[in-house]
């Protein structure tokens, strides 16, 4: 995506807002014509939906605007959020950009074996695809029993019921609610590779 | 310590610079680089990257021989009363000062402890008559050990106090000087404005973050603070702690419902073949039992609702509770030997949901490489990650070292809906759940993350159906039904996304029969009666239709009506240690919950009368005890959970219920933090003849080969760290416009001292290099290194933020291609945080 410096200046403007200049007035600088001018900022109005900063684990309240159209037009800081109080950083205050990009890929995407490029593919046709691979590798490499070392430089058969050729990473920025899901269809298959960013 | 808070969590450090300018708080920032934090502090202390111990050691040590310590009387009675300071050690413990550095216990290879050494002189068990608590309950209680023996005196040699206070004796002013690279008058300005302003009147407050994780001691750093703050009476009280700060919207949520492999929702283990874990019985008695004075007494009931949950009515007494299907782990298998197994071949199929390996992973280039072995992988995110795009332009890629055209791995890219775009919830760093609401559908064919998993789901139960194999019991009879009532979806494009508020109600818990929810985990049964996916969360929906994270209605306080606590709106752990032995505030100042000993506490006595006396919280604060516990209760002898705690016993999910600054069991690497050198490290250890964590996880592998200690080729330290315009391996701000721009480009923070001997100019490129990998950077060559003395000789130290790939608007090298795979051997934390390099000016391969 190219962006104009001009533009960049015209979006931005329109976001930090209050939230810097709350958070620069307890570092002692006078923010008193930031305010004036912040004041100036169109707000674009909508229904407010409440919603949660989807970066670090401070959890800052947003408020999501959406137009009549139902579309996102803003995502600013919520100010009855007793944890940021209407501020958002720097990453808080450009969630909008996150939610509104050009760069954000909307259809599935496909890589065959050995292939130099992507392919279109339907969201179907993938689902599918990846329960078919996802059953097709489980059930060739699933472990019933294992020998397992018991102690005494001998080993013994456990029942292990396992599978060591899936994998499955990510989940910190994901909600609590696919947290829980992906756990359990993961420890249903037997996968035991289960990782997240709790570990970085 | 342990955190650049200013530039890490903004938002979150007005809270202690309003403390600062209203309450005349001191702020005080220890940390190897001058920080945006260091800017806004009243005091900055530069101590070398890896030496956190050594500096925390000597601040117990300065304060358990200091004379405020051992004159004003709270500090006694908080530490008798609530910490193990008084329980005896068995003979047989050997400390790190009579054995060169390691413990006693450590195996004849030296690469694990034995622990029988540490654990606790006890009394005789007691008798256990028949009790009639539940077929598991039962069992546990038959484990129950006698009590810990004491000395409220703290005067016995073996008593923990004692062993503190010779194994820290070494831990001086000097040493600390020595160790950490700043004067030992700097170190004493920290340690005195931490005891000055701690105590019946005021707390004070430890605030961490990766800085102390990512290290091959992280969870020994950590125990260092919190031994301080025990010893400081700084636990459980208002203004407190020991705060973590996390760096994802649900990291807490991530790992309370682990998608971790070592752990089952809400802390319990995940049942092991290398145990004795056998059956659901053996389980529970293996992983319940050594705590099972605690209120991990109710494991059997905190297990079995689990089964009940992942199997539904297929989860019987009979076959119990359906745990023959659930699988076992066989040994580690973290992010680090996860991709270590992929490179060697072992893995073929592969979901990345959010998370981006190829930048954010240790030794990124062996990650990689490690890819390019898979027969598949899914990728969900909002654009195309480095992880994504490896087989098409990495730079393995580039270089020719791979090429596509031999990469077998077949890829799926899954674009992922916006948190904006669906209903969910996040845990905060402080155990908060907050709701979000969907505010739009997501574009296309993105989809929410749980979307994904529910559909793959239905597909998968779909094709086991039928099948009469035990493998396929455990899939087959998963409790998979998740659609959302009409109304849910009514207003959105997408009708099939999962009903986020029956994936919360199965969290919280239910009544099997007439499926209500459960208001609280004092409800779940060990009979196969309760369904509870994460006990720990329970009464975040209290009852039918109300979600308590969605609470929002703040106070200027602790806010207990905006979102929910866990566990049971609790917001700081151990607070009956906010109250002192009788149960009165410590002080006006710093009351948060007492015993009232005049309320009714709506119980009952034996002969009909009403009870007198509970605990209070004017603040709405939750109760983290048991509510009408009087504080002189003496516990009982023969009994599990509560009913063994005593009214004095805060630290309720400790099996003595006091604060561990002995840890008897339950770490891998000692009792008691030591000073180690990193697995990486330029100097000899100055403290112990032992250099590194002996037990450290360590991977001799191709292509992550380690520097030795004091490697001439690589003399140089390096700390990796982030920038606040960017977030982790940049998938959530490289793309964005404003974030890339303002951030746009790698650099490196070089002190002048260094660059001069380097010949390094400000702006120029420099190339890093280790034996796993090389970049480039732009220097930044700023006064706010510096190099350190330490033990006699000059250590530089250099550090470079790890948000840039080669995608993206901001696009640079990936600084973990210098890291190696090397961890923490309790959690298997990486050591990003400090290990060691050469750097050069130019570029790579020559170049200006």
């Amino acid at each position: 995506m190219k962006l104009s410096r001009r533009k960049f200046l015209k979006v931005t403007s329109g976001v930090v807002g209050g939230g810097v200049a709350a958070e620069l007035g307890l570092l002692g600088v006078n923010t008193a014509a930031a305010a004036a001018k912040a004041g100036k900022v169109p707000i674009k109005t909508g229904r407010q939906v409440p919603s949660i900063c989807p970066y670090c684990a401070v959890g800052c309240g947003q408020i999501v605007t959406v137009s009549d159209a139902g579309e996102i037009v803003d995502i600013q800081g919520n100010p009855d959020s007793p944890i940021s109080q209407g501020t958002l950083c720097p990453k808080g205050a450009a969630t909008f950009q996150l939610v509104k990009n050009e760069q954000r890929w909307t259809t599935v995407k496909y890589r065959a074996p050995g292939s130099d490029r992507w392919e279109e593919k339907p969201l179907d046709w993938a689902m599918h695809r990846i329960a078919e691979l996802t059953k097709k590798t489980r059930d060739a490499h699933f472990n019933e029993f294992q020998e397992l070392p018991d102690g005494k430089d001998g080993t013994v058969k456990k029942r292990v019921m396992n599978t060591y050729a899936l994998a499955s990473l990510g989940g910190a920025t994901m909600d609590n609610e696919w947290n829980y899901l992906h756990q359990k269809l993961m420890h249903g298959l037997g996968v035991v590779y289960l990782e997240n960013q709790a570990r970085i | 310590m342990g955190s650049n808070m200013a530039e890490c969590h903004p938002v979150a450090f007005r809270w202690p610079l309003k403390a600062r300018t209203e309450h005349d708080a001191v702020l005080m920032h220890v940390d190897p680089r001058f920080t945006r934090t260091s800017a806004a502090c009243d005091l900055h202390v530069p101590i070398r990257a890896g030496s956190d111990i050594a500096f925390l050691g000597a601040i117990i040590n300065h304060v358990i021989n200091s004379k405020r310590w051992n004159e004003d009387p709270f500090f006694r009675e908080y530490v008798v009363n609530y910490t193990n300071a008084a329980t005896l050690v068995n003979p047989e413990y050997k400390d790190t000062e009579e054995l060169g550095g390691v413990f006693s216990g450590l195996a004849p290879n030296g690469k694990s402890y034995a622990n029988a050494s540490w654990s606790y002189q006890r009394n005789p068990a007691p008798p256990k008559g028949k009790a009639g608590l539940g077929p598991f309950s039962d069992l546990l209680l038959q484990q129950v050990p006698g009590r810990p023996k004491t000395d409220p005196t703290l005067e016995d040699p073996q008593c923990v106090f004692q062993i503190i206070k010779k194994h820290f004796a070494r831990y001086t002013p000097d040493l600390v000087g020595r160790v950490c690279g700043c004067t030992p008058e700097q170190f004493l300005k920290v340690a005195d404005t931490m005891l000055n302003n701690s105590g019946r009147d005021k707390t004070s407050n430890i605030t961490y973050a990766v800085g102390w994780t990512q290290h091959t001691v992280g969870v020994q750093i950590i125990r260092a603070a919190a031994m301080l703050q025990a010893l400081l009476g700084n636990i459980g009280r208002p203004g407190g702690g020991v705060l973590a700060l996390r760096g994802h919207a649900t990291i807490q949520g991530s790992t309370d419902i682990a998608t971790l492999y070592h752990s089952l929702p809400a802390y319990l283990n995940m049942p092991d073949g290398r145990k004795n874990h056998e059956t659901l019985k053996d389980f529970i008695l293996t992983e319940g039992g050594p705590a099972a004075t605690s209120y991990w007494g109710n494991y059997p009931k905190f297990a079995v609702s689990y089964f009940k949950a992942q199997y539904g009515a297929a989860a019987t007494a009979e076959n119990d509770y359906g745990y023959n299907y659930h699988p076992r782990i066989t040994g580690d298998h973290s992010h680090m030997p996860m991709m270590l197994d992929m490179a060697a071949g072992k893995i073929k199929g592969f979901f990345v949901m959010g998370q981006n390996p190829a930048v954010g992973g240790q030794n990124a280039r062996l990650q990689r490489k490690a890819l390019a072995k898979l027969d598949w992988m899914v990728v969900r995110d909002y654009f195309e990650t480095e992880t994504a795009a490896f087989w098409r332009n990495s730079p393995e890629v580039i270089s020719g070292e791979l090429k596509p055209a031999e990469i077998k791995t077949e890829v799926f890219f899954l674009p992922a809906a916006a948190v904006a775009e669906m209903e969910g919830s996040f845990t905060n760093t402080q155990r908060l759940l907050q709701q979000h609401d969907k505010a739009a559908d997501p574009p296309g064919d993105a989809r929410s993350d749980s979307w994904f998993t529910y559909r793959l789901g239905k597909l998968l139960k779909e094709m086991y159906r039928d099948s009469p194999l035990d493998i396929d019991w455990g899939v087959k009879n998963l409790a998979w039904d998740y659609d959302p009532e009409a109304k849910e979806v009514a207003p959105w494009r997408i009708k099939d996304e999962p009903s986020a508020y029956r994936v919360l109600k199965e969290i919280n818990g239910y009544t099997v029969a007439d499926q209500k929810p459960l208001p609280t985990f004092a409800n779940l049964k060990e009979d196969g009666s309760t369904a509870c996916g994460a006990w720990i969360y329970t009464g975040v929906i209290p009852e039918e239709g109300k979600n308590n994270a969605a609470r929002r209605k703040p106070d200027d306080w602790i806010s207990p009506n905006w979102g929910f606590a866990w566990p049971a709106n609790r917001h700081i752990m151990y607070n009956r240690a906010s109250a002192d032995r009788e149960g009165k505030p410590w002080s006006e100042a710093k009351k948060l919950i007492y015993w009232d000993p005049a309320a009714d506490s709506g119980t009952k006595d034996p002969a009909g009368n009403p009870v007198k006396g509970k605990w209070v919280a004017p603040s709405g604060e939750g109760i983290d005890f048991q509510p009408t516990k009087a504080p002189g209760f003496i516990g009982k002898d023969a009994a599990l959970g509560f009913d063994w705690l005593s009214g004095n016993d805060a630290f309720i999910m400790r099996p003595d219920g006091k604060a561990s600054l002995f840890v008897p069991a339950g770490l891998v690497d000692g009792p008691l933090p030591t000073h180690y050198e990193p697995y990486e490290s330029p100097v000899k250890n100055p403290v112990y003849q032992q250099q590194v964590n002996p037990v450290a996880k360590v991977w001799q592998v191709n292509g992550n080969s380690y520097h030795a200690v004091a490697d001439p080729k690589f003399p140089i330290v390096v700390s990796t760290y982030r920038v606040t315009e960017h977030h982790l391996s940049g998938t959530m701000s490289r793309w964005l416009p404003w974030l890339a721009e303002l951030m746009p480009e790698l650099f490196c923070e070089i002190s002048p001292e260094l660059a001069a001997e380097k010949g390094i100019k400000n702006a120029e490129y420099v190339t890093i290099q280790t034996a796993r990998g090389e970049i480039q950077a732009r220097a930044l060559v700023t006064r706010r290194m510096k190099p350190f003395t330490i033990d006699g000789r000059k250590v530089h130290e250099i550090g470079i933020p790890w948000h840039w790939g080669w995608q993206g608007n901001a696009a640079g090298d990936v600084a973990n291609d210098l890291s190696a795979m090397v961890g923490d051997p309790n959690v298997s934390i990486h050591e990003g945080k400090v290990f060691t390099c050469d750097i050069r000016a130019g570029r790579k391969g020559g170049r200006i």
